[in-house]
């Protein structure tokens, strides 16, 4: 049974993981608009129409 | 000069749209190769763009430009001062420079491809970032090779001027920080939440035999470490809210929610250090995770739109001032008493000021409502907000801008007044009854125990906290709300918050403001009365293209009909305009002053019937008079009908800042002859208001312009009512679009029922919670059972309460 105290351990630092990569998102200003990257995508880049 | 030989210019034909901005070319039509711009300024653009190898512009969205709005050369260069830059600037340390703009302009994707390669015009502007719903535009430049001021041109020249604020109350920057906190909240509650469960899962299949109690006791322990961030960190809001309340002496909603969360945790801490239980963790992860949910559902914000203006954003920031060396560019707030200035065609007057030129008309619709130009002699006191109708005029200023006659209805101590979040909601009203009730019934089970054991007491005591925390009501308001603020926002009603529903739906009282909210605003019937023929109208239309009068411009646009050459044009401040046009001559203006033109009248005026109600605009032609223009302001889509439903349920008034020419029109919709009121200053309408607050009526205000300000902050729910909601609206509760005024009663309608929901969401909670109890006070209530009936009475409700407004909406259509 001892490895489930394993098993625990690194599911946690996973999870940790996850909410370190979610936080990051946030506070690098990924929620504050989520309507303008999904257009800037779409940009071509540097094609020129004369 | 730009223009190329190719080009032509013609006169207008119908439905030829503009290849730059896609607007009709009314005017006048200019040719490039394939091109065609119904302006010059419009040309200018595009061929700036081409220049630019920026032709994607046009390839994104279809004719995406804006038509570009002409200004003095000197119309920015306030800028240049180093505090005006200082007030402005996010960051500057002498190379580089950081601002963030307002833009109303952005629409389309290809205005944020523009704006984010504006680089290419100008390799001095670093970087440029777009945020489309904000409206707001990022931008870093070299402060030493580019100007603010140059940058600020630079977009104003391709039609995206920013709506510049150099009060720092415009200029929200707390609102990012603001933001990015229920995000962080929501996504820690929701990691803490989902271990609990899953470290709670063994205890509830299990019931302790399969797993070995070594690792029990391990899950019990990381649950506690668990619900440290739970307690201290997510569920804080609700702490603060409790004693925010016991400072105002009231037991708001967030005192039993609190009361529930602590004895939770401090329940549960004690049973797993006395090893007595493995505690209610996942019930108080649930619990707070579903709360900030909740929370965060009703936080429907728009972003684009501000609530709360004052007169500052409505006035220009700076004002040509004359001195000895010349002209310069000042802030408007640096203006003193006697400074001289000088006020162009279309600008507002900043602050109460006496005329210095011969004479000028004043367009004070933008105050008063009064949708006529006033004529203003030399010397007279000219009031500040009117606009500049005509020609330049100096100016002569008699009080700084913060003392003006307009600028006072702020001085109001009403704009002062902090406004607390409301404590009449009908959840805190709940939640004044229900708190008491359930503390007393704890401490009574408790007492009763005791006879028995103390641990038992204890025991009920805790669970009967635990199972009647509100949840589910604190659950149903915001989904509630919530949901009823999106389904406003589809109608084009934006309100400020979700507390401003539960207003909406105790009002007993409605007060509209005449023009522009019954009104259209800028757009008014045209109708002749008299003969003229299809070739005469061609020569109106050609005379009165050359006035920038509005009453010109209404005109101008009711034709429909070719345009000739007009010589020998003259335009008489208030009294008129004349010309000639292919030999004869045109007069229009008013009847007093055609009559001293010695104009004949052949039909006779008698003939020529009278109709007070409207504006008139006398026409002549070659000395004989042929009728007049009547003006006629146009009443807002399905205005009868939703007056006729509001006439049923509310008390209706108009306060109209105009004269009662409409007065036999209007009175049949409302109830008696004292409900309208004509010539109302700002003042009069705030006082209006105040009184019938004062006397216990809730009232709505429906307003648009800076003379509602003060009607719109003293009543219960003040809406502007507006035909863009992008454009400015005073300080308000919400913001109407004019394609939802003919859904007011509904609004109101959908307000009341969702106060309806969220009592009936409180019967179905008070049902669980009594589920709840019953097994609390015998002591039995397991972790389990907590853990099932917590959530799923949250759910129930919040379901429930989304539900019930949507299919409430469908039935309403709205």
């Amino acid at each position: 049974m001892s490895v489930m105290y394993l098993m625990i351990f690194v599911s946690f630092l996973i999870a940790l993981g996850f909410l370190g990569a979610f936080l990051w998102a946030v506070k690098s200003g990924q929620f504050e608009d989520t309507y303008t990257p999904a257009i800037r995508i779409l940009f071509d880049d540097d094609e020129e129409i004369r | 000069m730009l223009m190329s030989s190719s080009e032509t210019i013609s006169h207008a034909a119908k439905g030829i749209s503009c290849s730059h901005c896609g607007e009709d070319c009314n005017e006048q039509i200019i040719s490039v190769g394939q091109q065609i711009f119904c302006c010059q300024g419009c040309q200018l653009v595009h061929e700036l763009l081409h220049q630019n190898n920026l032709g994607n512009y046009y390839t994104y969205e279809k004719n995406p430009g804006l038509t570009v709005q002409r200004r003095h050369k000197n119309h920015f260069a306030y800028l240049d001062q180093e505090s005006v830059q200082q007030q402005l600037l996010d960051f500057s340390d002498g190379s580089i420079a950081k601002i963030t703009l307002t833009i109303p302009q952005i629409h389309c994707s290809s205005c944020i491809w523009l704006l984010e390669n504006l680089f290419k015009l100008r390799p001095e502007i670093s970087q440029t970032r777009v945020n489309f719903l904000k409206k707001e535009l990022s931008l870093t430049y070299h402060s030493e090779e580019i100007s603010l001021r140059e940058v600020i041109e630079l977009l104003a020249t391709l039609g995206y001027e920013p709506r510049l604020l150099l009060d720092s109350q415009g200029r929200d920057q707390t609102i990012s920080v603001k933001q990015a906190k229920p995000y962080a909240k929501l996504g820690i509650a929701g990691f803490c939440y989902g271990n609990i469960m899953f470290l709670s899962f063994p205890e509830y299949f299990s019931f302790g035999k399969s797993v070995t109690p070594d690792l029990l006791r391990l899950f019990e322990v990381l649950n506690l470490l668990f619900s440290l961030p739970l307690f201290f960190y997510c569920s804080s809001e609700y702490f603060k809210g409790a004693i925010q309340g016991f400072k105002q002496k009231i037991i708001n909603i967030n005192v039993p929610i609190a009361l529930g969360i602590i004895t939770l945790f401090v329940r549960s801490t004690v049973d797993v250090f006395a090893q007595t239980g493995s505690g209610y963790f996942d019930s108080l992860a649930g619990l707070i995770f579903l709360l900030l949910i909740g929370k965060f559902f009703q936080q429907k914000t728009f972003d684009s739109l501000s609530f709360s203006r004052d007169y500052q954003s409505y006035f220009p920031l700076s004002i040509t001032k004359i001195q000895e060396a010349g002209e310069t560019t000042v802030p408007v707030k640096e203006l003193k008493k006697d400074d001289r200035v000088v006020i162009r065609n279309q600008e507002l007057i900043p602050t109460d000021s006496s005329l210095l030129s011969e004479q000028c008309e004043i367009d004070y619709s933008f105050v008063t409502g009064e949708s006529t130009p006033v004529l203003k002699k030399r010397g007279e006191l000219i009031y500040a907000g009117g606009r500049l109708i005509g020609a330049s005029i100096k100016l002569k200023v008699l009080k700084e801008v913060s003392q003006s006659y307009l600028t006072n209805l702020w001085n109001n101590e009403i704009f002062h007044k902090q406004q607390h979040a409301s404590l009449t909601t009908l959840s805190n009203q709940i939640s004044k009854y229900f708190t008491p009730i359930v503390i007393l019934l704890a401490i009574g089970a408790g007492v009763y125990w005791l006879q028995e054991d103390w641990h038992i007491a204890a025991n009920v005591f805790s669970s009967i906290l635990i199972i009647a925390c509100p949840c589910a009501l604190a659950l149903s308001t915001p989904f509630t709300l919530g949901s009823t603020l999106r389904v406003f926002g589809r109608n084009q009603l934006y309100l400020k918050d979700a507390a401003v529903i539960e207003e909406l739906a105790a009002i007993d009282t409605i007060v509209f403001d005449k023009t522009g909210t019954l009104t259209h605003s800028g757009s008014s019937k045209i109708k002749f009365y008299g003969e003229h023929s299809q070739y005469e109208q061609s020569l109106v239309k050609s005379l009165t293209k050359h006035s920038t009068h509005p009453l010109s411009q209404s005109i101008f646009h009711s034709i429909q009909a070719e345009q000739q050459l007009t010589q020998n044009y003259q335009e008489i401040t208030g009294r008129g305009i004349r010309g000639e046009i292919d030999g004869h001559e045109v007069i229009l203006g008013s009847l007093s002053w055609l009559k001293s033109q010695e104009i004949h009248d052949q039909q006779g005026e008698s003939k020529v019937t009278k109709n007070f109600d409207t504006t008139q605009v006398y026409l002549a032609i070659d000395g004989n008079l042929r009728g007049y223009f009547g003006l006629k302001n146009i009443y807002r889509k399905g205005m009868v009908q939703v007056l006729q439903q509001l006439k049923k349920g509310f008390q209706l008034f108009l306060l109209s800042g105009d004269n009662n020419r409409e007065e036999s029109q209007l009175l049949p919709l409302f109830q008696k002859a004292n409900s309208l009121f004509f010539n109302q200053s700002p003042e009069d309408k705030l006082h209006f208001i105040r009184e019938l607050e004062e006397k216990g009526k809730k009232t709505m205000m429906l307003g648009d312009g800076l003379n509602d300000a003060g009607a719109l902050k003293s009543s219960s729910v003040g809406i502007a009512v507006t035909e863009d909601i992008s454009a400015f609206s005073p300080a308000c509760d919400g913001i109407l679009g004019s394609d939802g005024f003919n859904k007011l009663n509904r609004f109101i309608q959908l307000a009341k029922i969702s106060r309806h929901i969220i009592i009936l969401s409180f019967i179905i909670s008070l049902l669980y919670n009594l589920v709840g109890i019953s097994f609390a006070v015998q002591g039995l209530l397991s972790p389990l059972v907590s853990a099932i009936l917590m959530p799923l009475s949250s759910i129930t409700v919040a379901l429930f309460a989304t539900g019930g407004i949507y299919i409430a909406a469908k039935r309403l259509e709205l």
